[in-house]
C-alpha cells in the first residue's frame, strides 16, 4: 500500500471509530442505571418480581449477545403482526420506521443495554449482598436513617467492591461492539471488514485491531489507577 | 426511677421462644452484668431493646417513653417512629465484632453519627471524638483507617463511636468475645472506667471475674429465662441458686 492509501485508510477509520465509541457510551450511560434497578428488583422480597427478573437475567447470560442484536433488529414487524400483542403494543410500533437510520442505531442500543444490564445486574447484587449485616445494625444502632444507611455506610463500600469486576465488564464491552458489525451497523468493523477487497491488505483489520487494543488498554490502566485510589482501606 | 424497665419480654423466631418472661430494671449509673450458657437468649434481648429485633410481648420503657408496651387488645405494641428513633439515639450497642465503617477513618467513625444524626458541627464533632480517643489513648490512631488497628483498639474506637452519641445507656454484647486473650484486658479497663464515671451499662459477658468485680446487679440467664439476679455477692454466693452455682463451677473449671 502507498502512503497515501494507508493515510486515506486511517482517516476512514477513525471516522468510523465514532460510532463504535457512540455504541460504547451509550451503553454504559444506560445499562449501568438500568442494572442497578435490576439488581434491586432481583433482591425484591416479593417473589414473582424476583423470579422474573431472574428469568430474564438467565436469557441474557445464556444466548448469544449477537442473537439478542439480530432479534432486536427483526422483532418490531413480527411483533406487529402476531395476534398474541396487546393492541396498545401494537399502535406505539405502528409509527415506527423500520427502515430509518435511527431504527438501526436504537433497536440494537436497547440489546446492547438489556444485555450489559443483566451483567451489571449480577454484579451490583453481589457487592450489596457481600456487605456484612453488621454494618446495616451498626449504623441503625448510631440512628442513621434508610437513606443516610445506604448513601453513606454501605453504597462507598459497594462501589469499592463492584470495580474489578464492573471494569472487565466495560472493557469486555469494547470488544463486544464489534458484533455491531453482523446488524449490519456501520462501526469500524464493518468498515474494516469491508476495506480488505479493495486494498487487497490485511491492513484495514490490523489498523481495527490497533484500535480496539488501544481503546481496551487505556481503560485497563484507567481502572486499574481507580482500583489503586480505592484501595485506602481493606 | 429506672433509666430501663422491662417486663415480661418475650421474643420467639417462628415456634422457637427464645425470651420468656424477662422482667429487669436498669437503674442510672448501674452497671449490670448479663451471663449464661451461650444460645441463652442474652444478645436477643439486647438486640430486643436496641430495636435490631421485634420483641413478641411485653413491656419496654425507656427513660419515662413508652417503648413497646401492651396495646388497648392487650398485645403490645411499639410506639411511633418518632420516639424510637428517640430511643435509638440514646441508646448505644457496642459489638462482640466491632462493626467499624471501614472506609472511614477511625475520627469519621466517631465524627459521622453525631454530625448526620444529631447535627452537630464538624468542628464540635471533632472535638468531641478527640477528647473521647485520648479517653480510650487512642488519639495517635484518628486518621487511621479500622483495618490498621488491633482488634482491641478497633473495639475502643467502637466504644468511643458509641460514646459519641452521648447515650443514657450503653449495652455491650461479649465485648471482648473476638479479641486475643492478651487483648481482653485493655477493653475491661475502659469499661471499668466508664462504670466508675457512672455510666449506665448492661454488659454481656463470659469475664465472670470482671462482672463480679464490676457489676453492681447480675442477670444469670438461661433457656432464655431470667434464672436469679441480684448483686454479685448474692449470685457468686452460698445462698445462690443451685443452677446458678452450677453454671459457675462449670465456668471456672474451664
Ligand atoms: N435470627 C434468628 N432466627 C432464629 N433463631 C435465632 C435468631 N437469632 C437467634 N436465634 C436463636 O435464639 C437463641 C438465643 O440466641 P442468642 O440470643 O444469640 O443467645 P446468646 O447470645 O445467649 O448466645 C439461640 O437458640 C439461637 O439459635
Ligand atoms: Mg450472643
Amino acid at each position: 500500500m502507498t502512503g497515501e492509501q494507508l493515510s486515506t485508510l486511517f482517516g476512514l477509520m477513525l471516522e468510523y471509530a465514532v460510532p463504535t465509541l457512540k455504541i460504547f457510551a451509550f451503553t454504559l450511560l444506560y445499562s449501568i442505571p438500568l442494572g442497578m434497578v435490576v439488581a434491586l428488583l432481583k433482591m425484591c422480597r416479593f417473589k414473582p418480581i424476583s423470579w422474573l427478573t431472574n428469568i430474564y437475567i438467565l436469557i441474557m447470560r445464556g444466548t448469544p449477545l449477537l442473537l439478542q442484536l439480530i432479534v432486536a433488529q427483526y422483532s418490531v414487524p413480527y411483533i406487529v403482526r402476531s395476534d398474541i400483542c396487546p393492541d396498545f403494543i401494537k399502535s406505539l410500533l405502528e409509527n415506527v420506521d423500520i427502515r430509518s437510520e435511527s431504527y438501526t442505531f436504537n433497536m440494537m442500543l436497547f440489546a446492547f443495554v438489556l444485555n450489559y444490564a443483566a451483567y451489571f445486574a449480577e454484579i451490583f447484587r453481589g457487592g450489596l449482598e457481600s456487605i456484612p449485616k453488621g454494618q446495616y445494625e451498626a449504623s441503625r444502632c448510631l440512628g442513621f436513617g434508610k437513606f443516610q444507611t445506604f448513601f453513606r455506610i454501605i453504597l462507598p463500600q459497594v462501589i469499592k467492591r463492584v470495580v474489578p469486576a464492573s471494569s472487565n465488564e466495560i472493557i469486555t464491552l469494547v470488544k463486544d461492539t464489534s458484533l455491531a458489525s453482523a446488524i449490519p451497523y456501520m462501526e469500524i468493523m464493518y468498515i474494516a471488514k469491508k476495506q480488505v477487497p479493495l486494498y487487497a491488505s490485511l491492513m484495514p483489520l490490523f489498523m481495527a485491531g490497533v484500535f480496539y487494543f488501544v481503546f481496551a488498554t487505556v481503560l485497563t490502566v484507567l481502572f486499574s489507577a481507580v482500583e489503586k485510589k480505592l484501595d485506602y482501606y481493606r | 426511677m429506672a433509666i430501663l424497665e422491662v417486663r415480661n419480654l418475650s421474643k420467639s423466631f417462628g415456634t422457637l421462644n427464645v425470651l420468656n418472661d424477662i422482667s429487669f430494671d436498669v437503674e442510672k449509673g448501674e452497671a449490670v452484668a448479663v451471663i449464661g450458657p451461650s444460645g441463652s437468649g442474652k444478645s436477643t434481648l439486647l438486640r430486643c431493646v436496641n430495636q435490631l429485633e421485634k420483641a413478641s410481648g411485653g413491656t419496654i420503657r425507656f427513660c419515662g417513653m413508652d417503648m413497646f408496651v401492651p396495646g388497648p387488645g392487650g398485645k403490645s405494641v411499639y410506639a411511633d417512629k418518632q420516639t424510637l428513633r428517640k430511643v435509638q439515639e440514646k441508646t448505644g450497642l457496642v459489638f462482640q465484632n466491632f462493626n467499624l465503617f471501614p472506609h472511614m477513618t477511625v475520627l469519621r467513625n466517631i465524627t459521622e453519627a453525631p454530625v448526620c444524626v444529631l447535627k452537630k458541627s464538624k468542628q464540635e464533632a471533632q472535638e468531641i471524638a478527640m477528647e473521647l480517643l485520648k479517653k480510650m489513648g487512642l488519639e495517635t490512631k484518628a486518621k487511621s483507617y479500622p483495618c490498621e488497628l488491633s482488634g482491641g483498639q478497633q473495639q475502643r474506637v467502637s466504644i468511643a463511636r458509641a460514646l459519641a452519641m452521648n447515650p443514657e445507656i450503653l449495652f455491650f454484647d461479649e465485648p471482648t468475645s473476638a479479641l486475643d486473650p492478651e487483648l481482653t484486658g485493655e477493653i475491661l479497663k475502659v469499661i471499668k472506667e466508664l462504670a466508675a464515671d457512672g455510666m449506665t451499662m448492661v454488659i454481656v459477658t463470659h469475664e465472670m471475674n470482671f462482672a463480679r468485680g464490676v457489676a453492681d446487679k447480675i442477670i444469670f440467664m438461661e433457656g432464655g429465662y431470667i434464672v436469679e439476679q441480684g448483686d454479685p455477692e448474692q449470685l457468686f454466693g452460698e445462698n445462690a441458686s443451685e443452677r446458678t452455682k452450677q453454671f459457675l463451677q462449670r465456668y471456672s473449671s474451664i
